[in-house]
């Protein structure tokens, strides 16, 4: 991504990719030195630069990007998506890449292990399957129960190592005594992801007058 | 009558029914369909044609449905949640009653991860209660989901919904399978029967819930090929479970004769299965041994089969 530019600057966060050991100010320098030792390999000439934001997805904290943009000629964010499209629109006029996939939205299991919990589809089913969202952790995202493959003493069909939410939401439920609100037909989910979404919080329509209508493209 | 089927008439009169299965051509090549429609004509009720099963691209359900209808096999066509959306769903419903099928079996389908197309993105828009029920408000209203539109013509077609009484939660498979027929599902089809003793509480909670008197239930048979498929099917394939045994009376013959072996242990599955409480017929799963079906049936006794 960064072949043929001469000084590179690597911009980390402090957020997110930062508490997920992947994206903070120890793994921005330790790209930049990775970066560095591949351009000597190849007898490139590259200097490379670092600074972490705060945060990318803010657009205050970029500002203490800049002075160290102006010399470089592109960006490489260690940000999620979102940070890296907002460091993108921040500096329209470089390029910028980005340095990691996101994976999810999860939960720090444990040290260097995480798990995904939400795929943010905007209607929250949370409140009918005990806690377990069948969006995210099935893999077929269902809503009226397993499917039929479910295997062993209760894994999903892709994966022994993957535990068949629908298996879990069942037990969750029959331990509390809420079985019934699995048993009523779920209709078909609204699907919000019409389009780009923004939101505008309660009190601050005035302000942003006639944004934040959820996807509506 | 709703859809005027084959097989939904054959239920209606009371017999028990066949229904098989026939896998669509990987490519476009009729050649196989034609040899397997010669296989099943006359012999079965219905054939299911498959909705490009473990992820692998075959030919449509619905193209080879129709293409097969002429050749004498009624057809059942699949339909999963994988690989459309609810629009695309809807539309293929209207075109293949603009074709004649009559007989519509919704499922979920098997995750991508399986086939040949890992990286597909997978839809599941819906999920398989939720066609049942979309089905069913376009036959009974005639309306698509969320429109009060009336949509041109009719779509009369036989409900069908799949069931597998032999994985967890085992006791919550019968309530959920009440779900589909509460929303809509004419006949059931379950995944083939192995373990007798599994399937009898299954059956006995699907009884004690009122479902037979709704609903028309063909319990799955699959004829053992090899011990390598029985392998094969008890570690490879979702949901199938093989009890030790089986997997020993497959073993104790000699490779050359555990063909014979895996027809009479369906034999004597097919036996237990017509005296069965609620069991309207059975489903026979020959995979890719169609030559067999005719043959197994006419051991079981099963043939010819009515004429409705």
């Amino acid at each position: 991504m960064v072949k043929g530019y001469a000084r590179v600057l690597a911009v980390g966060c402090g957020g997110c990719t930062s508490v997920c050991l992947a994206g903070g100010q120890k793994e921005t320098l330790g790209l930049a030195e990775d970066l560095a030792e591949c351009a000597r390999r190849v007898g490139v000439k590259m200097e490379i630069a670092t600074f972490t934001a705060e945060r990318q997805c803010n657009g205050e904290f970029l500002a203490e990007v800049g002075e160290h943009a102006r010399e470089c000629d592109c960006l490489v964010s260690l940000a999620c998506g979102a940070g890296v499209q907002n460091l993108a629109d921040a500096f329209a006029a470089k390029p910028v890449f980005p340095a990691l996939d996101t994976r999810f939205v999860g939960i720090d299991r444990d040290v260097g292990l995480y798990e995904e919990r939400c795929r943010t589809c905007g209607t929250c089913q949370l409140a009918y399957t005990g806690g377990i969202c069948p969006v995210t952790r099935c893999s077929k995202s269902l809503f009226n129960g397993p499917c039929g493959g479910t295997s062993g003493d209760g894994k999903c069909e892709v994966s022994m190592d993957i535990p068949c939410a629908w298996h879990e939401i069942y037990e969750r439920l029959k331990a509390q005594g809420r079985l019934e609100s699995m048993l009523a037909l779920h209709p078909p989910m609204e699907w919000i992801d019409k389009g780009p979404a923004t939101v505008v919080q309660r009190g601050y329509e005035g302000r942003y007058a006639g944004r934040g209508q959820e996807g509506k493209s | 009558m709703r859809s005027g089927s084959n097989l939904e008439k054959v239920l209606a009169a009371g017999h028990f029914a066949v229904t098989a299965e026939c896998g669509p051509p990987k490519g476009s090549d009729l050649a196989v369909v034609r040899t397997k429609a010669d296989y099943l004509r006359g012999k079965v009720d219905a054939a299911n044609i498959t909705d490009n099963q473990t992820g692998v691209v075959r030919m449509s359900s619905i193209a080879t449905g129709a293409l097969l209808a002429p050749l004498g096999v009624e057809p059942v066509a699949q339909m999963t949640c994988r690989d459309r959306n609810r629009i695309g769903m809807q539309s293929d419903i209207f075109g293949l009653s603009a074709l004649g099928i009559r007989n519509l079996l919704c499922l979920t389908g098997d995750h991508p991860s399986f086939g040949t197309q890992k990286g597909a993105k997978k839809v599941f828009d819906i999920d398989s209660t939720q066609l049942i029920s979309m089905v069913k408000r376009l036959r009974d209203e005639k309306k698509t989901l969320g429109s009060e539109e009336t949509i041109l013509g009719e779509i009369p077609v036989f409900i069908g919904a799949g069931v597998n009484p032999f994985a967890r939660p085992y006791e919550f498979r019968a309530v959920q399978l009440r779900k589909k027929v509460d929303a809509g599902a004419d006949f059931i089809q379950t995944q083939g029967v192995f373990d007798m003793k599994l399937f009898r509480e299954f059956m006995k909670a699907v009884c004690d819930l009122g479902i037979p008197q709704r609903c028309k239930i063909l319990a799955g048979v699959l004829p053992l090929k090899s011990l390598g498929m029985t392998k094969y099917m008890a570690e490879k394939v979702p949901g199938v479970v093989i009890p030790e045994q089986l997997m020993k009376r497959m073993a104790s013959v000699p490779k050359e004769k555990a063909g014979e072996k895996g027809i009479r242990i369906c034999l004597e599955t097919i036996e237990e299965l017509r005296t069965m409480e609620g069991i309207a017929g059975i489903h026979l799963m020959a995979i890719e041994w169609e030559q067999r079906v005719a043959e197994i049936l006419e051991r079981a006794k099963l043939l010819p089969r009515p004429i409705v």
